[in-house]
């Protein structure tokens, strides 16, 4: 990995997100977000819908602004962070473009910075090959099922080697095996590659088997309201989620969404 | 899992011209079927020729003109006049689509031109512009093809560009988002983005533009033209009380129309074979 090595990957001090201020459709999507996460680390933000969880990972990807507070990504803003292309994005859907083979939607970060054509070859084969999809590179996305393109998605994420793997919702749309199948894929990858990974879920079982912290959060106004350490070792792999260490922590976080819900 | 795409298998020349004709079949039997109703209604009726001509009688005179075309001595006033037409027609096809899609990628850049421009390109879209033909005749000569290619560009135009303006701005959030998590520059996302989202968007215009620009040419030449063109040839022989001719003309202009139809959906197959309407699957 050539990123540099910052201590802390993300740092949200008092950071709130207002739509729409002061107008009838004024929502608090988040409120007083203060949280510091450790590059390398795996990250679950968990919480039901409308709890902003995907908008404090939009926050981080500066794709919309915090209204208040001081957010950092790698030390630096998130706009200047964006710029230095330190995070890759996974999106709930795919969002591969048609129009491209696999080998060239993987290429398509490669080409918008500007990497040699040999380095674009070379790079999406590798990344194809980590998400064990190397025969598939001359494919069209439309070829592949659902679990595969969300693994070219993550290939094409992880190609330009960010810093930072934001993931909101990415097996959302899977069936319950690709989606268990995914999550150690998801692990393997982390633990290859050493990114950091923020990862969006409403799934407890999802979260306590990835993340080694879990963010409860929770709505109207969205907010952090428990961060759980997760010590389940690694490596997890099928037998991890037979174990009673496994049940105790997917009782321990439901009841804190129960709480979190009930506040 | 993976789809299974249909490869064609190596069979030969004469199964392959088989399976097509046993898959044009049906079509095949339809159109024989009307010409021959066609044909025995003429009969059996009693049809003067100048109300409806025979199919056989169009198809004679349609081969006698072909021979006139083939005899290097002769020429062909049909085949003379079709050519003509057809050089009205593309021509204007590639000057008002041309033109349509530059336009377009030219205003999308800035919003609110072409958000401004928008309700005037959907007015203007559904003017008969057609009835423009005999004050075009007046700018660029009766005689001049100019004058149909005129009106052509100009019924072509709008729809090519509301299209083009449409398929680079009805991008789907998320693919844009990705591109800015990218920090793509403007330019990339055009061409990375906009252009092939815009592809398909295109493609549909440049199909109606087909039809559309031989509709044009011929109706445009209703209003006056050289006598070696298809509308002036029908009309002429109409008033001859030729019709067979008359018809023969009207076959030409048919035949002429679907060919462009077609060479726009070969142009579409070969730029996006990617696309949801190409997709071949068992």
């Amino acid at each position: 990995m050539t990123h540099e090595k910052a201590d802390i990957a993300i740092s949200a001090k008092d950071v709130n997100k207002i739509f729409n201020p002061k107008t009838e459709e004024e929502v608090v999507a988040l409120q007083d977000i203060n949280i510091d996460i450790q590059a390398g680390e795996f990250i679950s933000l968990i919480g039901p819908s409308g709890c902003g969880k995907s908008t404090l990972m939009r926050l981080v990807a500066n794709l919309i602004q915090p209204s208040s507070g001081d957010l950092k990504v790698n030390g630096k803003s998130p706009e200047q962070a964006r710029l230095d292309r330190d995070y890759g994005m996974v999106f709930q859907a795919a969002t591969l473009y048609e129009w491209r083979t696999v080998k060239k939607n993987v290429q398509l970060p490669l080409e918008v910075m500007g990497y040699s054509k040999s380095e674009r070859d070379s790079r999406a084969q590798q990344m194809l090959e980590l998400v064990e999809l190397g025969q598939f590179g001359n494919h069209y996305p439309w070829q592949l099922s659902g679990g595969m393109q969300q693994r070219v998605s993550i290939a094409r994420a992880l190609a330009f080697e960010p810093s930072i793997l934001l993931m909101d919702e990415p097996f959302g749309a899977l069936d319950e095996f690709t989606r268990e199948r995914m999550n150690l894929e998801l692990l393997d990858i982390w633990q290859r590659t050493n990114v950091t990974i923020i990862f969006v879920t409403h799934s407890i079982a999802e979260a306590v088997f990835l993340s080694s912290r879990i963010v409860v959060m929770s709505p109207r106004p969205g907010r952090i309201t428990e961060v759980v350490d997760n010590a389940l070792p690694y490596p997890r792999n099928f037998e991890t989620r037979e174990r009673p260490e496994y049940y105790q922590m997917v009782t321990e976080v439901r009841e804190l969404l129960r709480d979190a819900h009930e506040v | 899992m993976a789809t299974k795409v249909k490869v064609d298998q190596t069979s030969s020349i004469f199964e392959r011209i088989a399976s097509g004709l046993q898959y044009y079949f049906p079509t095949i039997a339809i159109a024989i079927g009307v010409l021959v109703i066609w044909e025995l209604l003429v009969i059996v009726l009693n049809i003067q020729q100048f109300l409806l001509p025979k199919p056989s009688a169009i198809f004679a005179e349609l081969s006698s003109e072909f021979n006139l075309w083939l005899d290097p001595n002769e020429s062909s006033l049909l085949f003379d006049a079709s050519g003509a037409t057809l050089w009205e027609a593309v021509g204007g096809f590639i000057l008002g689509c041309g033109s349509g899609v530059l336009v377009a990628l030219i205003t999308a850049r800035w919003t609110i031109v072409s958000e401004a421009m928008m309700p005037f390109a959907i007015a203007a879209n559904s003017v008969p512009i057609i009835a423009f033909a005999p004050i075009m005749n007046n700018w660029f000569g009766l005689t001049n093809p100019a004058s149909k290619m005129a009106i052509v560009a100009i019924i072509v135009f709008f729809p090519t560009m509301i299209n083009t303006v449409r398929g680079l701005t009805l991008v789907e959030p998320r693919q844009l988002e990705l591109m800015q998590s990218y920090a793509a520059s403007p330019f990339k996302i055009l061409f990375s983005l906009r252009i092939p989202n815009a592809l398909p968007y295109i493609f549909s215009a440049l199909r109606v533009a087909s039809a559309l620009a031989l509709i044009g040419a011929v109706v445009a030449e209703f209003f006056g033209g050289p006598r070696a063109t298809l509308g002036v040839y029908i009309t002429q022989e109409a008033s001859a009380f030729d019709f067979a001719k008359a018809w023969t003309a009207i076959v030409m202009a048919s035949v002429i129309g679907i060919s462009f139809y077609l060479i726009v959906l070969l142009a579409e197959r070969r730029l996006m074979p990617w696309h949801v309407s190409f997709r071949k699957t068992d």
